[in-house]
């Protein structure tokens, strides 16, 4: 599961009305090189909820030197870009879990694919 | 009784049929694989993404990720959601670009509002028109879901399903639920009149009203649509292909590196060695 993936899942367990994020809960955690494409990175920081990336980051060990808060003209700092790029698409959580923050539900992660299935009560 | 066996989904649910054995044609059968890049390919054109700029999309029982494969072909970025984790499996041995989550549609799209720029899925829509458990209602399952992915799609995006209705009943139940979930659209149906290659496409639009475009193949094509693509034609390029693996051939592979160029991207350039068979090195 890569960042920007959790960025933006939510837990969708019945009754639930702020999901979000979900806490993050690793044991193996893995950087896949990916070619950098500023234009899609550009795209989507304003999609993103900054601070859930930011603190995933953090949690991860990954966070470096992303500052806390979204920087403007962002769309021509190539090197800030490239410090997205990393955290949102580099970094993959291989196994652990997803917490959620509401009801305290927990889905794994197994081989980087979240188990987002509900029980048919929490439908 | 005897012609229902036939559908996959009267045999097992989902994460049942789908199992390895099932899962491993997806990765071996070159006539699937052409099939569902077919149709995944028809589906994106359907879409009708912005040119020139990579989408983030969804992929609704993504499976194996041949459909997957296809958008990332054509420079875009996914998350593939799927109930079957043998399929999955083999997601992963291909090595897919995209994202893959495990979950169940019936259960709704568990992402934020406007995350996506538009979802395709590939055969898969039919299964939630069966009930699969005690506690499992059709209708009720499909507008969780279509109610839970019109809030994922960003507003003005598209949502393009390839689907095999059982009959006109379940066609019906399937429109109104995504109606009622807040959709516009329809089916668009490409050679009706061909028992072999008819397909249909729910094509759904978020947040706007659009012009319905049409199946290729139908007889009615000329009532000329304003400001919409012409579709027709675009397909008869497979038809010099038959029997051969579309992935292979050398003219597949200057399309796809003409559409990438297209897309501004960096592309080598095409020589006589293009698309030819590399000797093994050891
Ligand atoms: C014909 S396959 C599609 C294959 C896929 N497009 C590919 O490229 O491999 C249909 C897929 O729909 C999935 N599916 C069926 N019911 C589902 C459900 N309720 N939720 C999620 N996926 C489902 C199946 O597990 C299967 O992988």
């Amino acid at each position: 599961m890569k960042l920007l993936t959790h960025n933006m899942l939510t837990s969708h367990v019945k009754g639930v009305t702020k999901g979000y994020p979900l806490l993050i809960k690793a044991t193996e955690v893995k950087v896949n090189q990916l070619d950098f494409n500023p234009q899609f990175v550009s795209r989507m920081i304003p999609k993103l909820e900054w601070g859930a990336l930011v603190q995933a980051a953090e949690d991860l060990g990954y966070r470096q030197d992303l500052p806390g808060e979204l920087i403007a003209d962002y769309e021509q700092n190539e090197e800030f870009l490239k410090k997205v790029h990393r955290v949102l698409l580099e970094v993959e959580v291989m196994e652990g879990c997803l917490k959620c923050p509401e009801s305290g539900r927990e889905f794994p992660i197994t081989k980087g694919i979240p188990n987002m299935l509900l029980n048919e009560d929490d439908a | 009784m005897a012609s229902s066996c036939r559908r996959p989904e009267h045999m097992a649910p989902p994460d049942v049929f789908y199992n390895e054995e099932e899962a491993k044609k997806y990765s071996q059968n070159s006539r699937m694989i052409e099939i569902q890049t077919q149709m995944s390919e028809r589906a994106v054109e359907l879409l009708n993404l912005p040119e020139g700029q990579p989408s983030f999309l969804l992929d609704v029982g993504c499976g194996s990720g041949l459909s997957g494969d296809y958008l990332s072909e054509e420079g875009h970025y996914w998350v593939g959601i799927d109930i079957s984790t043998a399929m999955l499996d083999v997601a992963l041995d291909r090595e897919v670009e995209g994202d893959l989550v495990l979950g169940d549609m019936g259960h709704g799209m568990p992402f934020r509002a406007g995350t996506f720029d538009g979802c395709i899925s590939i055969s898969a829509l039919q299964w939630l028109c069966n009930a699969d458990k005690k506690s499992h209602s059709p209708p009720k399952r499909l507008f969780t879901f279509f109610s839970t992915l019109y809030s994922s799609l960003a507003r003005g995006s598209r949502a393009v399903f390839q689907l095999y209705p059982e009959n006109s009943e379940q066609l019906e139940l399937i429109t109104t639920q995504a109606m009622k979930a807040g959709f516009s659209g329809g089916m668009v149906v490409d050679y009706p009149n061909s028992s072999k290659a008819k397909k249909f496409f729910l094509c759904l639009f978020a947040g706007m009203t659009g012009v319905l475009p049409k199946g290729l193949g139908s007889e009615t094509s000329d009532r000329a649509v304003s400001n919409q693509v012409q579709y027709s034609g675009q397909r008869c390029r497979f038809k010099n292909m038959k029997g051969k693996s579309v992935k292979k051939g050398r003219d597949w592979i200057l399309e796809k590196k003409e559409r990438r160029r297209r897309q501004g991207r960096e592309v080598r350039a095409d020589t006589k060695y293009t698309g030819r068979q590399r000797r093994p090195h050891f």
